[in-house]
C-alpha cells in the first residue's frame, strides 16, 4: 500500500515536472510577424528611442549629455528579487548587440526572449514593449544601430533562489505577459489612442506607476495607481485621475512632461528626471496625447 | 483696541510659519516653497504667460539665491525623517555631492542676478541654466514618500 502511494507520488511529480518544463518553454515570434515591413525610418526610430527611454536604464550610471546616447549598460536595479544589471545594448559586437538581427531584437522586446532563446527577466519591461508595433520596433532597431558602440561589460544579475531559475520566468510570462490594451475606451479619440499606445507600450509608464503582486506581476486592475518604488526608497505616484493629478489639467501634464515643472512649480525628481528629459524630446502632440490618455483612464485610490 | 489685538494676533498666526519655522524639516520646506514661488514667476515669464518684467525677474533670481544661503545647515544629523520630509538619505550619505549641488545652484542664481537680463531672450539663457538645477538636485536628493 505504502509502496503504491509512493509510486503514485513519484509519477505525479514527474508529470508535474514535465508539464512545468513544457509550460515554461520560451516562445518566439512567427515569421509572419516580419512580413511586409516598410524600410526603417531613422527619424521615427529616434522618436521611439525617446518614447521608450532606453537610456534611462542602459546608459552608464551618471551619464550626462551625449553619454546618454551610449548604451553601455551597468546600472544596478536593486529589487526585492535581487540585483539586476542593465546590459550593454550598444552596437558593440562583443559586449553589446552588434551580432543581433532584427528578429533577435523583436523577440527580446515582444516576447522577452534573448538571442540564445533564453527567457529575459522582466526587469527589462517587455511586458509593455510587447504592445509595440513591429514597424516602430524596426525603426527603433535601425536607429539604435547608429548609436556609438561601447565595449563595457555589464555585470551579471545577482539573484537569489528561486529567482535565479531562469526557466521559471516562462511560467511567470503565462500569467503576466499580455499583448492586449490595458484600458478599454468607449470612444475612439485619436489623441487618447496615441496616448494609450505611448503609455502602455513604448513609454512603459505602468512598470513603475502600477503596483505589483508578490511575484512581481503588474496588477492591471489598478493600472497606474502608484506603487512602492521598485528600486529603493519612497513611492512612485498615482497618475490616475484619482491621485495627485486630479487637479491637473491636460495642459499641466503636457507642460510637466516638457519642462519638468508641476503646476505649483515644484520640479520633477528621482527616476522621473531621466524619463522627463526623454519625454521633452518628443513632438508636442505626443505629450498632449499622453496627457489626454491620463485624464481619460479610470480613477483609482493610491496603489501603495 | 480689541480689533488691534485681534488683527495683531491674526497677523502673527498668518506669519507664524515664517517667523517661527521651528524644526529644520519645516524650515527647509519653507525655503523650498519660496524657491517654488520664485520659479513660478520665472517659468510663467519664460512661457510668455506674463509680460517681461526685469525687476520681478531679478527679484525671483535673488529669492532663489537667498534660499541657498545656510541651506545645507538645515539638514543636520537627526532630521532624516519626520515632518513629512522628502529628503533623501543620500543627503547624509553623500554630503559632499549634496553640498556641491547646492553650491552650483547658488552660483547659477548669483550669475543670473549679476547678468540682470533686460529682455526675454537674455533671460531665457539664464533661466535655462538655473532651472536645470531643480531636477538635477531632486533626481539624487529627494524621495517622494506619498
Amino acid at each position: 500500500m505504502i509502496r503504491r502511494i509512493f509510486i503514485t507520488a513519484v509519477l505525479l511529480a514527474i508529470v508535474a515536472a514535465v508539464a512545468a518544463w513544457f509550460l515554461s518553454a520560451p516562445t518566439t515570434l512567427s515569421q509572419t510577424a516580419f512580413a511586409d515591413l516598410p524600410d526603417a525610418d531613422l527619424a521615427r526610430g529616434e522618436e521611439m528611442f525617446w518614447a521608450g527611454g532606453c537610456n534611462s536604464c542602459h546608459a552608464a550610471p551618471g551619464a550626462k549629455g551625449d553619454e546618454k546616447l551610449v548604451m553601455a549598460g551597468g546600472l544596478a536595479l536593486k529589487s526585492d528579487f535581487g540585483d539586476f544589471y542593465a546590459p550593454n545594448i550598444s552596437p558593440d559586437k562583443d559586449a553589446g548587440l552588434g551580432n543581433w538581427s532584427f528578429s533577435d531584437f523583436a523577440n527580446s522586446m515582444k516576447m522577452g526572449v534573448g538571442r540564445d532563446g533564453e527567457h529575459l527577466y522582466p526587469a527589462f519591461p517587455y511586458t509593455s514593449y510587447t504592445r509595440m508595433d513591429m514597424q516602430d520596433l524596426n525603426d527603433l532597431w535601425a536607429y539604435m544601430k547608429t548609436l556609438p558602440a561601447s565595449s563595457n561589460v555589464a555585470p551579471a544579475h545577482e539573484l537569489g533562489f528561486p529567482f535565479n531559475i531562469r526557466r521559471a520566468v516562462g511560467l511567470w510570462k503565462r500569467l503576466y505577459l499580455k499583448s492586449g490594451s490595458v484600458v478599454r475606451f468607449a470612444s475612439s479619440d485619436e489623441a487618447i489612442q496615441r496616448g494609450q499606445y505611448l503609455v502602455e507600450g513604448p513609454g512603459h509608464c505602468g512598470e513603475c506607476h502600477t503596483p505589483r503582486s508578490l511575484i512581481g506581476g503588474l496588477k492591471l486592475d489598478v493600472w497606474l495607481s502608484g506603487a512602492k518604488n521598485p528600486d529603493g526608497e519612497g513611492v512612485i505616484p498615482n497618475i490616475t485621475p484619482g491621485g495627485g493629478l486630479k487637479s491637473w489639467s491636460a495642459g499641466d501634464i503636457a507642460y510637466y512632461l516638457e519642462s519638468g515643472f508641476t503646476p505649483d512649480f515644484d520640479s520633477v525628481g528621482g527616476s522621473m528626471v531621466s524619463v522627463q528629459a526623454n519625454m521633452a524630446k518628443l513632438p508636442a502632440a505626443d505629450r498632449e496625447a499622453i496627457a489626454a490618455y491620463l485624464k481619460a483612464i479610470p480613477a483609482h485610490g493610491n496603489g501603495y | 483696541m480689541k480689533y488691534t489685538v485681534a488683527l495683531t494676533l491674526a497677523a502673527a498666526l498668518v506669519a507664524s510659519p515664517v517667523l517661527a519655522a521651528g524644526t529644520p524639516q519645516e524650515e527647509r520646506q519653507l525655503t523650498m516653497k519660496s524657491v517654488g514661488q520664485a520659479m513660478g514667476t520665472l517659468a510663467k515669464t519664460a512661457k510668455g504667460e506674463i509680460n517681461y518684467d526685469a525687476a520681478a525677474v531679478a527679484k525671483a533670481f535673488q529669492t532663489m539665491n537667498d534660499a541657498t544661503k545656510n541651506f545645507v545647515e538645515k539638514f543636520p544629523e537627526g532630521t532624516e525623517t519626520g515632518h513629512d520630509t522628502e529628503a533623501s538619505p543620500k543627503i547624509w550619505s553623500d554630503r559632499t555631492g549634496f553640498e556641491s549641488a547646492v553650491d552650483k545652484f547658488g552660483n547659477d542664481t548669483s550669475n543670473a542676478v549679476a547678468a540682470a537680463p533686460q529682455d526675454l531672450d537674455a533671460f531665457k539663457v539664464q533661466f535655462g541654466k538655473v532651472a536645470k538645477n531643480c531636477s538635477t538636485c531632486h533626481e539624487a536628493y529627494r524621495v517622494k514618500k506619498n
